[in-house]
């Protein structure tokens, strides 16, 4: 009798010891999950989420603030990469954060603007270069495709253009067939 | 004799190859339009120089070679600018890039030409000189060659020529090897003294030996031809330089780290070309194979139609379809309503009978023969499960990467599953994320930067007032 | 469609007809010394099999006639028929068969990715649940004590009832024979002295193994499989059986005698070179088969069963995902 409660708290104790090590030894800080999930998101910054920013968005996930199905430009791969990293369930998207949209570049039709600089105060990733009174040019390389540009105008010359496939971006199919077709 | 290494797997499929070499290179009549597309290399695409309605001479640069990793374009005839635009290449996309139509007016009135005493001039200015003349890798990688000439320090003991050929139908370096010796002697010459080579060996299948013959004619002293055995992908240059040296060159590392460098002959003699003429790559050979009347060689002008070849080869029938590349690593043609480019050995005709339909795919049983036919050792049954399952990662870890995508595996798969053909897909989806990943990290940065000036803007202002405000309560008392 | 344009390759059909073909000379073997009882059961197990594996595509919703025509199913029959007892009554060989088409290869995922080996799980649960039954092996024709012609085959089969009590025509395997008498503390040398012992294994039996080696030499010769496997499961047999042996040849019958004996030769060139539920690499088969022949003496040695070949085998289809995985060999340019 004595013997078996002996063993089962000696065995109690190493393995709580054991576990307590575990946690300190392999603690994950906070900001490391922040990181995790910043990089999955796709960094468009165009906060259809409802936060100011993918930074902001990643955050509010951490601290369980916001759910993973809020970002339409990442779309439904993210969420599943999202829910992998977190082990949560796969969650199709929320439409209430908007559609997800084939890949756009913003587009300022020069002939219209007026140099206003509201768009390049709008532009979260500085994609906009001109100054007042100047005609305003989108740097097509780092345009995220945010759209945040579009509402500010006041002339309405900014279009979102998508993005078309060429030689450079083109990508070979998935061969299209399933061995179970075969017939 | 000298010792041969030996790569693992490779496969033997029927060679076609006496049907176009039955007569000599034909030069085909100045075709009425040229389609000339700016993007014939691997690297940038080069830079327009010339506008439209302007006349050029032949010879005459059409396009800048742009940034380091780039080579020019010229003019493959004098003639006339008709349009700078968007037109169907030879992709196997289908898409349009950007090309330069050119009408001749059949004067073939040429530039005035630059020969260079190679011996004399240092090899920075001769590698300029071959990044001007658009000379690239004409086996088929298109590589720009000025690049490959640059040891940058390194002792290159070999110079590997590449006349293996291996793929069924094409022959086009098998004709240029029998009618062209002295040229790809003149040319491997010039190369080994840019890289400062001990020795030059020459690589062909035995099953050439006309060409054989023609090159130990030709070569003298200067350089050892070396008569390969015929398997497929012998011609791949890491299986060459493996077969004559023995060294291996893994994925991602460079030969010349290794002290080897390897060329296509068709690549030494447009090198002879350039610097002993001054001559700009403007032609190349190309073989017409398959279904035609009569298949056979041809020496087209960059930029020729591929159907105004294929009429001189003889029609079989009205509506075609064909293959740029060998039937083991080519690809369909969108239409033969595409230009020639520098990277076009070879155009087969295709039929029915020559390319039966493969059987429809059945599930992989891992009977293995893929992995005891892949010449990178690859494990492709387990590549292909990961590539088919989305499983990137997974198949970059069995060395994706290192697949040369010879198709070996597709060749000899019992199942007639399309491995190499999801190999090419897994790649271009890795690639594509990795852009996306690259765009995206440098959005995170440009935002993280904004919001950092935003607040250092507040701060500033916030310092400014308060300053102010000091200022003014001092003036105050 | 895009490159290669060229194929030439046996299709999945060719190679499963090529091994049929192979166990050709073994079914004539045993024919010639055991009588015609084993085509009985062959066409038995190959119509139980086809129709499993039709009814389980349909099912499943795949395509019947090309799954049909690429002749997995029937080999998985003509080998679970010539493991098990062709006196068996008819029900054995169809369940043994049904359960190997339909769990053990399609609630799997049907060919190319069943993890264990069909015909060998067939097998065990027919040994596990039917010991009596699978036990009843025929005598040599040149030992029975009575004849036995097609007619009372078939009609055995499928009333169960015989003109001569069945012990008139069934006996004891030669592995099985040894364990009894082993148990029964008699000397090997005094145990191979009894009529059912060959020159090397059983009377006829043993040239039953010699037809299973032919026809694996001419898989080996078309480059259907490997020698890996069977080299090294015949090597490790060999090695563990000849070193006990010479160590206590009174109680380890010496290692020709295992190597002609049980499941041996058609375990070493059809069962364990199934390229679905081995492992792919060099090494691996070599691992993989070396562990199959290392645990089929165990079993046969120390184990309750007289053979262990099924149960070695299902053992390492097991580990090898592992064994793939711990095996890949070096790619071109990164050897050390």
């Amino acid at each position: 009798m004595l013997d078996a409660i002996l063993v089962m708290s000696g065995l109690a104790l190493f393995l709580g010891s054991v576990l307590g090590y575990a946690s300190i030894r392999f603690h994950v800080q906070g900001n490391a999950l922040v990181e995790k999930i910043d990089a999955i998101l796709p960094q468009t910054q165009c906060a259809q989420c409802g936060f100011p920013g993918c930074r902001p968005y990643a955050e509010a996930i951490a601290e369980g603030r916001a759910d993973i199905n809020q970002c339409p430009p990442g779309g439904e791969a993210n969420i599943h990469k999202l829910a992998d990293l977190l082990g949560v369930e796969f969650k199709p998207l929320n439409a209430e954060h908007g559609e997800p949209k084939p890949k756009s570049l913003a587009f300022i039709d020069e002939s219209t603007c007026i140099g206003c600089t509201l768009c390049i105060q709008a532009c979260p990733v500085d994609a906009i270069s001109g100054a007042p009174k100047q005609m305003h040019t989108i740097i097509a390389s780092e345009c995220t495709g945010c759209e945040l540009c579009v509402a500010p105008c006041p002339v309405d010359c900014i279009s979102m253009v998508p993005v078309a496939e060429n030689i450079s971006n083109w990508k070979w199919k998935r061969p299209s067939y399933l061995e179970q077709d075969a017939a | 004799m000298r010792k041969l290494y030996h790569f693992n797997g490779g496969v033997h499929p029927p060679q076609h190859k006496s049907e176009s070499t039955r007569h000599p290179i034909i030069k085909p009549p100045l075709p009425e339009k040229l389609v000339i597309p700016l993007h014939q290399h691997i690297g940038n695409t080069a830079k327009p120089v010339v506008s439209k309605g302007e006349r050029v001479l032949k010879g005459q640069k059409i396009g800048r070679a742009e940034g380091y990793v780039s080579s020019a374009i010229h003019a493959p005839t004098s003639g006339t600018i008709l349009s700078i635009e968007q037109e169907p290449v030879p992709h196997p996309s289908g898409l349009r890039d950007l090309c330069i139509s050119l009408e001749p007016d059949g004067m073939e009135e040429w530039i005035e030409l630059q020969p260079v005493d190679y011996l004399n001039t240092d090899p920075s200015t001769l590698r300029n000189r071959l990044r001007d003349a658009g000379v690239v890798g004409l086996g088929g990688a298109v590589f720009p060659s000025f690049i490959k000439l640059n040891p940058s320090n390194r002792k290159i003991r070999t110079l590997v020529l590449n006349g293996a050929e291996c793929e069924p139908y094409i022959t086009c370096d098998d004709m240029l090897m029998r009618q062209r010796a002295a040229e790809i002697v003149e040319g491997a010459k010039i190369m080994r003294h840019m890289l400062q080579a001990d020795e030059i060996l020459l690589g062909i299948e035995d099953n050439k030996p006309e060409a054989i013959a023609a090159m130990k004619a030709a070569s003298g002293d200067e350089m050892e031809v070396v008569a390969v055995p015929t398997i497929y992908p012998g011609g791949g240059a890491k299986q060459l330089i493996r077969v004559l040296t023995g060294i291996e060159v893994p994925a991602g590392e460079r030969s010349t780290d290794l002290g080897v460098q390897c060329f296509n002959v068709a690549t030494a003699a447009s090198v002879y070309r350039a610097v002993r003429y001054g001559e700009p790559l403007i032609s190349r050979i190309v073989t017409i194979a398959g279904n035609v009347a009569n298949p056979g060689n041809y020496e087209a002008l960059i930029g020729t139609m591929i159907d105004h070849l294929i009429l001189q080869a003889g029609k079989n029938e009205e509506e075609n379809v064909a293959i740029m590349g060998g039937p083991m690593m080519g690809f369909d043609l969108p239409s033969v309503r595409v230009p020639l480019v520098k990277a076009t050995n070879c155009i087969i005709v295709k039929s029915e009978k020559l390319f039966p339909k493969r059987p429809a795919p059945m599930p992989c049983i891992r009977c293995g023969r893929c992995a005891e036919s892949c010449p990178a050792d690859l494990q492709p049954q387990e590549l292909y499960w990961f590539s088919k399952a989305g499983n990137f990662g997974k198949a970059q870890e069995y060395a994706l990467f290192d697949c040369i995508e010879c198709g070996c595996c597709s060749y000899v798969c019992p199942s007639s599953i399309p491995l190499v053909q999801f190999y090419r897909y897994a790649k271009s989806e890795i690639w594509a994320q990795e852009r996306e990943k690259k765009a995206s990290d440098l959005a995170r940065i440009r935002h993280d930067f904004r919001i950092e000036r935003i607040e250092r803007e507040k701060r500033e202002k916030a310092e400014r007032l308060a300053q102010k405000s000091a200022k003014a309560g001092s003036e105050q008392e | 469609m895009n490159s290669p344009y060229l194929a030439k390759t046996p299709s999945v059909t060719e190679i499963m007809a090529k091994v049929l073909l192979a166990l050709i000379p073994a079914i004539a073997a045993l024919v010639w010394f055991f009588g015609p009882a084993i085509l009985v059961s062959l066409c038995l197990a190959s119509a139980t099999a086809l129709l499993c594996e039709a009814a389980m595509l349909k099912l499943r919703k795949r395509p019947v006639t090309p799954f049909l025509m690429d002749g997995s199913a029937l080999l998985t029959a003509w080998l679970l028929a010539l493991s098990i007892p062709p006196m068996g009554p008819w029900w054995l060989i169809v369940t043994g068969t049904a359960f190997a088409i339909v769990i053990a290869k399609h609630l799997y995922g049907g060919l190319g990715s069943n993890p264990f080996n069909p015909a060998m799980v067939g097998y065990a649960v027919l040994i596990i649940s039917f010991p009596v039954q699978m036990t009843q092996w025929l005598a040599p024709a040149s030992l029975a004590q009575a004849h036995l012609d097609f007619s009372t085959i078939l009609h055995y089969m499928f009333s169960g009832s015989l003109p001569s009590p069945l012990d008139a025509y069934t006996s004891a395997t030669p592995l099985d024979t040894l364990k009894t008498q082993l148990h029964l503390a008699k000397p090997i040398t005094e145990i191979m002295t009894l009529p059912i012992y060959g020159k090397m294994g059983g009377v006829g039996s043993e040239w039953v193994a010699a037809a299973y080696l032919l026809g694996g030499l001419y898989l080996l010769q078309q480059k259907i499989i490997t020698w890996h496997v069977p080299f090294a499961f015949v090597a490790t047999i060999f090695v563990f059986s000849g070193i006990f042996n010479l160590y206590d040849p009174a109680l380890h019958a010496g290692p020709f005698f295992e190597l002609a004996g049980g499941a041996t030769m058609i375990g070493a060139f059809f069962i364990l070179t199934d390229p679905v539920t081995g492992p792919t690499t060099p090494r691996g088969k070599l691992i993989f088969a070396s562990g199959a022949g290392f645990l089929t003496w165990i079993i046969r040695t120390y184990g309750g069963y007289p053979d262990g070949v099924a149960f070695a085998v299902l053992l390492m289809n097991i580990c090898v995902p592992l064994i793939d995985a711990y095996t890949q060999p070096p790619v071109f340019g990164k050897k050390k």
